[in-house]
């Protein structure tokens, strides 16, 4: 039987201010009726560009170039625009986004979005699309759908406004769903729950799914086949189990090893060292040999041969044997997670802090206040790393900017090294405590260079003369291993990572005692997590830092801190040492939280650490 | 396979990616219309800044013999006045050149006052937020709700008219845009994170303004800058044609066309002469403020 869609060597370019970019080159997929495909990769992998050329949504200046495109053995690339628009787009294929916040309409009710393009389209009449729009919005999980159906998108919640989308898309049966990142941007536990209902969903109604995401863990749980994109290209294809439980390309194998997990002790990360190269030019070698740890000469100057069966096949140069050794031949250094003792001496205590909001409609509407921190009790404790861990909403970003000093709370105290912070010169406290944030891309002023940015709170201390503050700032450059090449660059010229680092280089310039980092690495792509997460522990042994880090991500709480604090609707549920929290936690919600953490199944983590042993 | 022959395309020559100023320089060199406001732009400048090495004649001469001579290309026209003369036999041409000095030096004024009015309570209430901002925003409707050429007019009656008094008092009457924009723009920049770095780096929100706020509002600010320039413009030009602006015996071009109106439908080029100067002015103006505001906006941007 022929399969349900056929894309044979996709490639799409790019226009950019100062060359062309090849997003995209000889990407080949091909899916079966109700048959599920992963495309993961990194950023700029063009996993995303690959879905929307096949929906034709790519920006304007955009080229596209393939051999076949078959959808239902109907070749796509001789149906015009406005057929494709009217008879396959929403009817055949339908699409889910990431961002559920923008892509309702504001202005629209639910129940109109939800049934425009159906009845529109002339596929089902207004009252069965009604009908229909009420039913599926009850096998989302909504409550209430029939109320919901006149009411508006900022009546509801980021996961409400996901399972609203997915209805849309199942609107009129499409035989194609794909979904691009549908759970990045929402919570752990409402993420699980999505996932959970989208593979329900494809099994009941028997259509083909593409699930295009950035976590390996999200797709090998909810889908048949698995396709690695690095680069632009397609670099190794098959079976999800297969491709997690015994990768063949070193990338694949280098991102697995990339990935914080939860169970055994914490190792070291292998960070894949250097970010993706962009494809300004179209490549002549392996795409990956400037990154990979078995690089060979044939790598830099040839194209690599595909390689395996068609069940599971790469791009690479490497054979079974030698691939074997490969994965066993690269050791892992188990880390030490350092106890803290209890008579450590606090660095920063949060006493009572109570964080209420007040907000009122217009100059003299009623007043609403919003609690948002309630009554925390929190101490940080000298050379430990404390995880703050919560869901949007819990406060925890709230009562960081209040353990920072950068808010003051409505009650309560915060002692920095016994000393109140209101009695605290905004000097004194900038030597004690420094923030690291989540966006790398808003957390740098666009229009300084990095060597202005790293040196800005020395200035503000009048630290030293020009020249000892210019030595100081390639001193800590070489700390988060920044090349000093880049110090006249612009935050614009740097990739997500290193930006990351200049913010870490930022906070240490003046030698902070400690450091409050806010989702520091959720930003990031999976091989460049890694490299900070390292950096971030190297900084603190060597250094003797403490470090405050919130984070949603259990592996990461796993992998760096010492204890772990759970908060709540503004409340700390739960805190303790992070064996003791994982492995045994005494809260409900912690056990919510560790339930819907992605993660490998059980087989294949046995297999990768036999490997180790 | 021609091992070792080809070379190792996938990092080592990667173009180095551009600084925010060099993409921006290569837009404005795509963008015609933007070189085309700025050619104009730059030329009346260079006119109006040489007028004395430029003009042929003295532009206050009077010689009644010569009274309204027609251009050069009319029937009567004279090789020595280009242009023509006009009622008092002053050499329109010279005037005209002349007329682009006032026009520029008002206009150049009137938009930096205007500028530094707006951009201060702009950031002020965009910064702080608060009562601040309910202060600002009552003087912005305020200011909004007042009739603005009306205001001018008796303004300037009241004070007497000179050119300064006239910048001043456009100047004056044109901070709203400015403020607009750069209120919302501070509002979205103090809440990124590298305003909080700062803050928590110990700086002051004077430091704060001053060095992470105001270099992110510079390229709005230039955009602005441009518009409000042909808007003061026009304004002079008003003022003048309606007898409150620019005094005689001083070339403008607002004036020109006011001192031409009486003789319009025998000598229209009294009035047509100088209206294509302020028109070419003024579209120049904001040619260069679209291509600007085009190339700076964050939308279709990399």
């Amino acid at each position: 039987m022929a399969p349900l869609l056929e894309i044979r060597n996709l490639s799409v370019s790019l226009e950019l201010p100062n060359a062309r970019l090849h997003a995209v080159r000889g990407a080949t997929v091909s899916l079966d009726r109700g048959q599920t495909l992963g495309i993961v990769g990194e950023s700029g992998s063009g996993k995303s560009m690959t879905a929307l050329a096949l929906m034709r949504l790519l920006p304007r200046g955009a080229e596209v170039n393939l051999d076949r495109l078959a959808f239902d053995s109907q070749d796509l690339t001789a149906v015009p625009d406005a057929v494709f628009a009217r008879e396959i787009l929403g009817r055949r294929m339908a699409m889910i986004f990431q961002e559920p916040m923008t892509s309702l309409n504001p202005v629209y009710t639910i129940g109109r979005q939800l049934t425009e393009a159906s009845v529109r389209q002339g596929v089902l009449s207004a009252k069965v699309a009604h009908q229909r729009a009420i039913a599926l919005l009850d096998r989302t999980g909504i409550p209430d759908p029939a109320g919901r159906m006149s009411q508006y998108p900022h009546q509801l919640s980021g996961g409400q406004r996901q399972r609203v989308m997915i209805a849309m898309a199942l609107m009129m049966e499409p035989e194609l769903l794909i979904a691009d990142e549908p759970t990045t941007a929402l919570d752990v536990t409402v993420q699980a729950q999505i996932l959970e209902l989208l593979a329900g969903l494809q099994c009941e109604m028997g259509m083909a799914m593409i699930l295009i995401s950035h976590d390996l863990a999200v797709v090998s749980e909810h889908t048949d086949r698995v396709a690695v994109m690095y680069g632009g290209e397609m670099i190794e294809e098959g079976r999800a189990a297969e491709v997690m439980a015994a990768a063949k390309h070193p990338y694949t194998q280098a991102l697995l090893k990339a990935i914080p997990r939860m169970d055994g002790p914490p190792v070291k990360l292998a960070a894949i060292p250097g970010t993706v190269p962009s494809t300004t030019s179209i490549p002549k070698a392996c795409i990956f040999a400037s990154r990979c740890d078995f690089v060979r000469d044939v790598c830099r100057s040839g194209r690599p041969p595909v390689q395996g069966s068609d069940e599971h096949w790469r791009r690479c140069i490497l054979g079974e044997t030698e691939l074997a050794t490969q994965r066993q031949a690269s050791p892992v250094a188990a880390m030490v997670r350092k106890a803290v003792e209890a008579s450590t001496a606090p660095v920063i205590e949060a006493r009572d802090i109570v964080q209420v909001f007040q907000s009122r409609r217009g100059l003299f509407g009623p007043k609403k206040e919003i609690r948002a921190v309630d009554g925390v009790n929190l101490t940080l404790k000298r050379g430990e790393t404390l995880a703050l861990v919560g869901e949007s909403g819990s406060g925890k970003s709230t009562l960081a900017r209040v353990m920072l000093g950068l808010s003051l709370p409505t009650s309560g105290s915060v002692l920095m090294r016994g000393k109140t912070l209101g009695g605290m010169s905004p000097r004194e406290r900038a030597a004690l405590v420094q923030p690291v944030f989540q966006d790398p891309y808003s957390s740098l002023n666009p229009r300084r260079t990095l060597a202005e940015i790293i040196v800005r709170p020395l200035e503000l201390r009048g630290d030293g003369n020009s020249q000892t503050r210019l030595a100081r700032v390639r001193e800590v450059m070489d700390m988060v291993r920044l090349p000093q090449r880049l110090i006249h660059n612009y935050p614009a010229q740097l990739s997500g990572g290193q930006r990351q680092r200049v913010a870490i280089a930022r906070a240490l310039v003046t030698s902070p005692e400690a450091l409050v980092c806010d989702e520091p690495t959720s930003a990031l792509d999976v091989s460049v997590q890694a490299q900070i997460l390292n950096l971030l522990t190297d900084l603190q042994a060597n250094l003797g830092l403490s470090c405050l880090v919130i984070t949603h991500d259990m592996g990461v709480v796993h992998q760096i801190a010492n204890r772990v604090a759970v908060m709540l609707k503004g409340k700390l549920v739960e805190e303790g040492s992070t064996d003791a929290v994982l492995n045994h936690s005494s809260h409900e919600y912690t056990r919510t939280l560790l339930a819907a953490a992605p993660r490998f199944r059980a087989e294949e983590t046995r297999l990768e650490f036999s490997g180790h042993e | 396979m021609n091992i070792g022959i080809e070379p190792n395309l996938t990092a080592a020559e990667e173009p180095a990616p551009l600084t925010p100023r060099q993409i921006m320089r290569r837009r404005a060199r795509k963008h015609r219309s933007l070189m085309i406001g700025a050619g104009i732009i730059l030329v009346l400048a260079f006119i109006a800044l040489f007028a004395p090495l430029l003009a042929p004649h003295d532009p206050f001469v009077q010689s009644l013999g010569k009274r309204m001579l027609p251009p050069v290309w009319v029937q009567g026209g004279n090789w020595d006045y280009l242009l023509g003369t006009d009622q008092n036999g002053r050499d329109y041409l010279s005037r005209l050149i002349y007329g682009a000095q006032v026009s520029m030096v008002i206009g150049i004024g009137a938009a930096t006052i205007g500028l530094l009015i707006g951009v201060t309570l702009g950031v002020l209430a965009g910064y702080f937020g608060g009562w601040v901002d309910h202060a600002v925003s009552f003087l912005l409707t305020a200011q909004l709700a007042l009739p603005g050429l009306l205001l001018a007019m008796a303004l300037v009656f009241i004070i007497g008219p000179s050119v300064w008094v006239v910048i001043g008092i456009i100047g004056v009457l044109h901070w709203t845009y400015y403020l607009v924009v750069t209120r919302s723009a501070t509002q979205r920049i103090r809440q990124l994170d590298f305003v909080a770095a700062a803050s928590a780096s110990g700086a002051t929100s004077r430091q704060i303004i001053w060095h992470e706020i105001l270099p992110n509002l510079i390229s709005q600010i230039i955009v602005i800058f441009t518009f409000e320039l042909g808007i003061a413009i026009l304004a002079e030009a008003s003022l003048s044609f309606l007898g409150v602006g620019i005094q005689p015996p001083t070339p403008s071009w607002g004036l020109m066309i006011a001192e031409g109106k009486a003789m319009m439908f025998y000598r229209p080029w009294l009035v047509i002469l100088p209206g294509i100067c302020l028109f070419v002015l003024v579209i120049g103006a904001n040619l260069m403020g679209d291509g600007l505001r085009d190339i700076t906006a964050p939308e279709g941007r990399n």
